[in-house]
């Protein structure tokens, strides 16, 4: 089978009835922007069975590689709306990155990923493989309707919904939906047509991006180069790619001619530099990029709900763009499900506004610090930074200053509103508010598994039980809560000691390395509630009906 | 334990030559460098963010005009 040019595809404009009708038809949900985060918006929407109508006023995937690195947590988004192996199949891994200053290696690391978990801390991927996956996801749904050149021209609020104008080929047409999520990107056209702006900063400085397509014997590793001989007093990333081709982002200046930059008269000259006289490659994708660090004020206006760039950008630096985004989409659908079903008042949507703020504002902060390593503003900056790089060679604590981009991590939603507090001590990481750990368990029948597995989309009650079934009463509880208007999983967690006793609504599966009893720092008689986005809700060292009962309808924005 | 501001170094005069001396045939972009390194492995020695950031506003009120260090 040839492989599928994702770059190359175009999708059709087709006419939709909604277009011929006399009063605009109206939809639960409306996503506009048929990117990654739209796309995971849509796909996390139609798998919990709500419709989704999702508008792009372009016809094709990304162009160029773009976003390259995906984070663990946004693998495990992808899992749960099973993409994720496709993913990472496709996906190349590195483990050990290296940090030039001028002509010398400085420090090199390895990330030495912990093992126990399915996915690696992130994987390398072309946007458009992404966005082409997501897409094919999409499309195989019966719940959601995706329209190309289908561009919003117009929205206007009301107290239960949006009413959208929308351009097409054919002219424009009228929607109404109950919600619209503004996935449109970092120069989002809906926040424009509200009159709402980003803030923050704008760095002056322009990166040309290229991706080469060449055999060379580089070696699976993520090199960064500080001032090198072949681009004085400028940075270089090399960042390996599927297909054999390789990103490098030079660091211009600001002076730099974005027009000029980008010919390849002016383009291979510093690939040659980079990879010497007699490379042999092929330059796939040129582009120079600008980069801003700013938010929107507010996540929320309304029934119109802003999600990724259109929210909020980031300097490439650390992967925090499309990785924030999807976490954006997956915090965002399970609640706009509950509030449409009626299981949720309306204002938990603005605890997605809250906690992706706030995880907003912790990105910014990371992606500002890097931005301001790598490009140093001012002549003492480049002072420490030099120095920084040169004490990095011999001296350990100089490494951990020196910042060419921080791991994407999930942000804990410690304040949240949604969040039980802790009446128990508990060591690790898992507070609530904190995104779910995976770990290797097997089911009931014996077979590997992992655990991440088990928190589908549903909330889930995890009860850690050791070596025994928790006795009648507290199986009937449980049974009770599972059978609650709010979907949820029960799951009992055993050691592999002894069988436990799977029924109609209890699931089980055995911890049988202890690596999740570990995790969780949950002896027998813990539990835990994790959200349908698989973040802590509540946990308490002894299972009590009312106290979950009570944490779920917090969960829900009802307490 | 807070910022020491009370003398402190046994031999000040010697301190002071070793510090110039330190410097001695360097570019001013070197200068510019070494201080920065010199600050780094101090900061990383006293390892105290409370020490340090009451030495970071004591120097900059130094600099500032009507800036009083006490």
């Amino acid at each position: 089978m040839t492989p599928i040019d994702y770059q190359a595809l175009e999708f059709a404009y087709q006419k939709h009835p909604d277009q011929s009708c006399p009063t605009p038809a109206s939809h639960r949900v409306v996503v506009v922007g048929a990117g990654p985060v739209g796309l995971t918006t849509a796909l996390d929407l139609a798998q919990r069975g709500v419709r989704v109508v999702v508008l792009d006023d372009d016809y094709r995937l990304s162009t160029g590689s773009r976003a390259i690195c995906f984070a663990k947590r946004t693998l495990e988004v992808w899992d749960r709306l099973g993409v994720g192996q496709r993913m990472v199949d496709k996906g190349v891994s590195w483990n050990v990155g290296k940090v030039f200053f001028r002509d010398q290696e400085v420090w090199r690391f390895d990330l030495l990923p912990e093992p126990g978990h399915r996915r690696p801390a992130f994987i390398n991927l072309q946007q458009y493989y992404v966005e082409g996956f997501l897409h094919e996801a999409a499309c195989a749904h019966p719940l959601i309707d995706l329209r190309w050149k289908s561009k919003v021209a117009g929205v206007a609020q009301r107290p239960d919904g949006v009413d959208l104008t929308v351009e097409t080929p054919d002219g424009a047409y009228g929607l109404r939906a109950e919600w619209l999520v503004a996935c449109d990107g970092a120069r989002s056209p809906i926040r424009k047509l509200l009159g709402q702006e980003s803030h923050g900063r704008v760095f002056k400085d322009r990166f040309l991006i290229a991706d080469v397509r060449m055999s060379a014997n580089f070696p699976a590793e993520r090199w960064f180069w500080f001032d090198p001989p072949f681009h004085p007093n400028q940075s270089v990333l090399l960042h390996m790619q599927p297909d054999n081709v390789w990103r490098i982002d030079f660091q211009l200046g600001w002076n730099a001619d974005p027009i000029e930059a980008v010919k390849p008269a002016n383009v291979l000259p510093r690939i040659r530099a980079l990879l010497g006289a007699d490379a042999q490659f092929e330059l796939e994708w040129v582009s120079v990029y600008t980069f801003a660090c700013e938010r929107m004020d507010g996540f929320r206006h309304g029934r119109i709900v802003f999600a990724g760039d259109a929210a909020h950008r980031v300097s490439p630096f650390g992967a925090r763009g499309a990785n924030s985004g999807v976490q954006d989409a997956e915090n965002l659908a399970w609640k706009l499900q509950a509030v449409l079903d009626g299981a949720a008042p309306d204002t938990l949507i603005d605890s997605y506004a809250a906690e992706r703020e706030q995880a907003a504002d912790e990105n910014l902060l990371n992606s500002t610090r890097s931005t301001d390593f790598i490009t140093p503003k001012s002549a003492v900056s480049r002072s420490f930074r030099n120095a920084v790089l040169n004490l990095a060679r011999d001296h350990p604590f100089a490494r951990g200053l020196v910042n060419s981009g921080r791991l994407s991590l999930p942000t804990t939603y410690a304040d949240s509103p949604l969040n039980t507090p802790d009446a128990d001590a508990f060591a690790g990481r898992l507070a609530p508010g904190a995104a779910a750990l995976d770990a290797p368990v097997r089911d009931a029948a014996g077979r590997d598994a992992w655990w991440l597995s088990y928190l589908d989309g549903r909330f889930v009650l995890a009860l850690f039980c050791g070596g025994r079934a928790p006795d009648g009463a507290t199986l009937a509880a449980l049974r009770q809560l599972a059978r609650g208007a709010t979907p949820l999983r029960v799951v009992l967690v055993g050691d592999g000691s002894a069988p436990l006793d799977a029924s109609p609504d209890i699931d089980v599966v055995h911890d049988h390395q202890g690596s999740l009893a570990r995790r969780y720092d949950a002896p027998p008689g813990t539990c835990y509630l994790l959200r349908p986005d698989q973040h802590v809700a509540a946990r308490r060292r002894a299972f009590d009906a009312a106290t979950m009962a009570g944490a779920l309808a917090r969960a829900l924005g009802r307490a | 334990m807070p910022l020491t501001i009370d003398p402190n170094l046994p031999a000040p005069d010697a301190f002071y030559e070793a510090l110039i001396d330190a410097h001695r045939d360097l570019t001013d972009a070197q200068s510019a460098e070494l201080n920065a390194a010199l600050i780094l492995l101090l900061a990383n020695h006293i390892g105290d963010m409370d020490v340090i950031g009451d030495a970071l506003a004591r120097a900059r009120r130094s600099v500032l005009p009507g800036g009083d260090a006490a």
